[in-house]
């Protein structure tokens, strides 16, 4: 049992359970005191010292985010102390930061900018430090940018990176003025293990990390008279871009989206969707394949469990760290590029276009997608198939950009071929859609009949968990999956690429078997993915989530096997999950890369 | 040379030799553990690696935490420039210090200990080996199951804070943490930890042989017993002296002064600087009922004569800081390197004088704000040095 500790915060009382921290009390009382270093997703660094107040009796000012709440504890946030020094710690941060705000991806949504701004720091005392503005940007890696003129040390992505990640590619390094954020000897992110899953920066309060961004590339795509430009949307966007654009978190903009995306000039505005059914058919039907190899073949060589390999930030991951598991990594491509692979293919064929003339471009809720369409290997239909990758954030940028007045947009269908999708399509978006979305196919096609579950809803692979488990018990089959019969399909899902890494050292030790895993790279799934809007913690990542899974339920549509354009493909010219052609445009391979 | 006006009483009671440990612990191990905390409670000794916390507290606190395992370190980083007594001490006189350790371990019930040494101090390591293996067959004749190893720092200053040591000793980054919790409740590995610097146990081994009010015929109220000083630079006796704890600056400027001495700087970078004009009313010891300033200090002396520029000094202390701040937190990273920029600009006339002033307003942000003692502390040279030689810093 916990006790509850009374204290008080700018005289007003308030009782706190104890072990919380005088942050977290004002909080409870609506008592706003500023941070940098603190965020609800890591570890209390207590470095930054901006939420520092006064407490009775005691000398120095303590840090609110780092102090336990004590018995009959008498705090001010808001004493002549408490604001003197808040001042000057801004303004130490300021001279050692760059700030040319208006030149910043971040502008307008920096919390050292936001800070400043209240605090009215118009005259601040303190000698410039930024070194060399331009010889601080590392901008090799086709994901992250990274300004270390702009980093205040709040060691967030640091923290980010080991806690949330476990990937550790950026960490402190030397001491005193040299103290920085950098990675394995320093060099280019785009040489080191960092996944590019972008984690770090929507946990960075400024633009010391952003996203590489291609909205310039994009605009002059359109404004080529001689391209074509299809845009496809993950289905994690719908539930996050309205964030950006003045919507409460979790409201679904999907059909606002798809007229903004018209009116910005794409050519063909089209949905992930469709081929996130389509990697569940493919990928389905390779999950059969396997356990068919197991079961009945008592093929000794397949691998098992079968990985998910939508999310590029997992894949680079596993390659870095779990090489070994290379071959239990499904062949599919993520839904992106089987997107873009059939752009210039199918879709070129289909709409009688020269596919040299088709831009592709992906407006995704991450930023390893970026990495993701520039690996040598997503090259099959003959061009890149994905040209350019946005981010959410950079939608709601061209949005403004264009002058759109988004809440008043009325709302527009996606275009056709290859913009419908499936309920299960949308799901991909939260951390165990796609094993939702799989099971929802593969036990049909097995059983003949429906998953057995309430409203096709399998809860137990839903939330925001780090790892969930799942079995479900396969019978009454038809006779062509004899070999199923009985079979306890064994899952399990991760979000956050620590969970990964506990589940693969739990398989690596034995201590867990499993037939088929789901890995998201980033917490609660692509709706928590790295290139989603600002802030994120755990209740908007809660609210995007509901807001998937209703979009799902507000679909009639809501299997893959079902989509009538994933039948059309298949009969018109893929022919069937895993053929000839699939293979060519859909799978792809893996690299083993170094461990650190 | 100007003739001695007078002569400090010399001390021996850290370094003399006595080789009685086994008999002083085995006395000290029959004696409840009670007793032994209520001695080194009476006797009043505080630490004496600069903080000056109470040690019998120290202990007691540790032994009362329900929590095991429990650790002993002795903290042997010594990274204050221009001071090495404890190098000293654990050269001489190690025994005592492994004695004061294992003390500490029966009353808290701790199985392992160790000796965070300094990396300079490397060359140490042969001679506290042999010193150990004698150590260890005492506990086992003692029949006390306790263990001492040698950890060798890294040779960041930062590391001989003590919750940047035991980051250290983790195999982490060298960086202060959150207090509380402290680590009496939390310290290495986040279990209860009696930290000591490598003197306060050498002491805690007098106490434990003479008994505490023994060792209070040394010293004044709330800064009680002896205190071992390395005294350096304008001196014509520079080394290491073991001295009463309470006297004045003048009395210890007339013994170890070169008859011009201008000022001096008690307790390192971190320390204050003494003018001229306070010698007298300025004391060596724990804050405390003393008429006049008390200054503690983890044993550095720095004397000063008139041919000193103390724009100098400040510089050099500043440099020192912002090379040796960890750099984790905002007030001291940034604060120490503005100090430092700052103080040139000054002098070189880029910015007014008047800005030494708004300085002095960063260095109070500083005391106030900063994780660790470090970030802390700059602001006593600083404010020391600036408001007594203001001159200096401009012309
Ligand atoms: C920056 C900094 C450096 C320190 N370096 C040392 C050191 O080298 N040796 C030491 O004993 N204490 C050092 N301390 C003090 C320790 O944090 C701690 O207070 C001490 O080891 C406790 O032992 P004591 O109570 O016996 O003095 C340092 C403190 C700070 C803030
Ligand atoms: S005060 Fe300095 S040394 Fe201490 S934690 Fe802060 S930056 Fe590190």
């Amino acid at each position: 049992m916990s006790n509850t500790i009374n204290l008080s915060i700018n005289g007003i009382a308030v009782s706190v359970e104890e072990g919380k921290t005088i942050l977290e009390a004002a909080q409870k009382l609506h008592i706003n005191i500023p941070t940098l270093c603190y965020h609800k997703d890591l570890c209390i660094a207590g470095n930054c010292r901006v939420c520092v107040v006064e407490q009775a009796g005691v000398d120095r000012l303590v840090a609110s985010c780092a102090t336990p709440v004590s018995e009959g504890m008498e705090i001010n946030t808001n004493s002549l102390k408490v604001r003197n020094c808040r001042k000057h710690i801004i303004e130490l941060l300021l001279a050692e930061h760059n700030e040319e705000c208006t030149k910043c991806y971040r502008n307008g949504h920096c919390e050292l900018q936001s800070i400043a701004a209240d605090l009215q720091i118009t005259n601040p005392d303190f000698i410039d430090l930024v070194p060399d503005k331009n010889y601080s940007i590392d901008s090799y890696s086709p994901s992250i940018e990274k300004d270390d003129s702009k980093c205040i040390r709040c060691q967030r992505c640091v923290r980010t990176c080991a806690e949330i990640q476990s990937v550790g590619a950026i960490a402190v390094a030397h001491k005193g003025a040299e103290m920085k954020i950098s990675t394995f000897f320093n060099q280019p992110l785009n040489e080191v293990v960092c996944t590019n899953c972008g984690q770090c920066i929507v946990h960075c309060p400024t633009g010391a990390l952003v996203e590489k961004s291609y909205v310039e590339q994009v605009w002059d795509a359109i404004a080529d008279p001689e391209k074509h430009v299809v845009v496809q949307t993950a289905p994690a966007v719908r539930v996050g871009l309205g964030e950006e654009l003045g919507f409460e978190a979790g409201t679904r903009v999907t059909s606002r989206m798809v007229a903004a995306l018209r009116r910005l000039g794409f050519d063909s505005v089209l949905d992930t969707d469709f081929t996130a059914d389509l990697t569940i058919m493919e990928e389905g039907t390779e999950l059969l394949m396997r356990l068919k190899a197991a079961l009945f073949d008592d093929n000794p060589d397949v691998a098992l469990p079968m990985a998910t390999s939508c999310s590029p930030g997992w894949v680079k991951y596993i390659e870095h760290k779990y090489p070994q598991y290379l071959p239990n990594l499904s062949t599919c491509k993520s839904p992106q590029q089987m997107f873009g692979a059939l752009a210039k293919t199918y879709y070129a064929k289909n709409i009688d276009v020269n596919p040299a003339n088709i831009v592709s471009v992906s407006i995704m809720p991450c930023t390893a997608k970026k990495y993701e369409a520039n690996r040598p290997e997503m090259k099959d239909s003959g061009f890149k198939d994905v040209d350019f990758v946005l981010t959410t954030r950079e939608l709601a940028v061209m949005i403004k950009q264009a002058g759109i007045e988004f809440d008043q947009l009325n709302e527009e269908n996606y275009d056709s071929i290859m913009g419908i999708g499936s309920g299960a399509g949308v799901i991909f978006g939260a951390t165990g859609g796609v094993m939702e979305a799989a099971l929802r196919t593969a036990y049909e096609i097995v059983t003949g009949r429906e998953v057995p579950f309430n409203n096709l809803e399998i809860k137990p692979v839903r939330g925001l968990a780090g790892v969930k488990e799942a079995v479900v018990l396969i019978e009454n089959v038809r006779p062509e999956w004899n070999f199923l019969e009985g079979v306890e399909l064994k899952c399990a899902i991760t979000n956050g690429l620590e969970n990964a890494h506990q589940l693969m050292e739990a398989i690596e030790r034995g201590d867990r078997y499993y037939h088929f895993i789901e890995i998201m790279a980033c917490p609660g799934g692509c709706l928590g993915g790295g290139g989603q809007p600002f802030p994120v913690d755990n209740e908007i990542r809660q609210k995007r989530m509901d807001a998937i899974y209703s979009e799902d339920l507000s679909l009639t549509l809501r299997k893959s096997h079902e989509n009538p354009e994933i039948t059309q493909i298949y009969e018109e010219f893929l022919g069937k999950p895993l053929s000839h052609k699939s293979h060519e445009l859909l799978h792809t391979s893996y690299v083993k890369r170094q461990p650190y | 040379m100007t003739t001695k006006i007078k002569q400090l009483k010399r001390i021996d009671l850290i370094f003399n030799h006595e080789d009685d440990c086994k008999e002083i612990l085995k006395k000290s191990f029959d004696r409840t553990n009670e007793e032994v905390i209520n001695e080194m409670v009476n006797s009043g000794l505080k630490g004496r690696g600069g903080a000056g916390f109470p040690t019998g507290l120290k202990w007691k606190l540790t032994a009362e935490v329900k929590d095991s395992p429990k650790y002993v370190i002795c903290n042997a980083d010594e990274g204050e420039p221009g001071t090495f007594k404890d190098r000293e001490i654990l050269t001489r006189v190690p025994h005592k210090v492994l004695a004061g350790m294992a003390m500490c371990a029966k009353i808290i019930g701790s199985r392992q200990g160790y000796i965070y040494l300094r990396g300079e101090y490397k060359f140490l390591v042969p001679q506290l080996r042999e010193e150990l293996r004698k150590f260890h067959q005492i506990m086992d004749e003692l029949n006390l199951d306790f263990e001492v190893d040698i950890f060798l720092g890294s040779g960041a200053y930062i590391c001989g804070e003590e919750s940047a040591l035991f980051e250290s000793m983790e195999g982490k980054r060298g960086e202060p943490r959150n207090k509380p919790p402290f680590p009496t409740e939390c310290g290495y590995l986040n279990k209860p930890t009696v930290i000591n610097n490598v003197e306060t146990l050498a002491h805690s081994y007098t106490i434990m042989k003479y008994g505490a009010k023994k060792f209070r015929e040394l010293g004044v109220k709330d800064s009680w017993g002896s205190k071992v000083f390395s005294v350096s630079g304008d001196t014509p006796i520079p080394g290491i002296y073991e001295l009463e704890l309470g006297m004045s600056v003048q009395d210890f400027v007339d013994d170890f002064g070169d008859g011009d001495t201008k000022a001096v700087q008690v307790g390192g970078a971190s320390g204050f600087l003494v003018p001229r004009k306070r010698f007298a009313k300025s004391h060596i010891g724990y804050q405390g009922k003393l008429t006049g300033v008390s200054l503690p200090t983890g044993g550095s002396m720095m004397i000063f004569n008139s041919s000193r520029s103390m724009y100098n000094v400040l510089d050099n202390y500043l440099d020192f800081f912002q090379e040796e701040s960890c750099g984790q937190c905002t007030p001291c990273r940034v604060g120490c390197q503005q100090l430092l920029k700052g103080i040139k600009a000054v002098k070189r006339g880029e910015k007014p004088a008047a800005y030494l002033d708004k300085l002095l307003k960063l260095t109070d942000t500083m005391r106030l704000t900063a994780k660790c003692g470090l970030g802390q502390s700059v602001a006593n040279s600083f404010s020391s040095i600036v408001e007594n030689f203001r001159e200096e810093m401009i012309y």
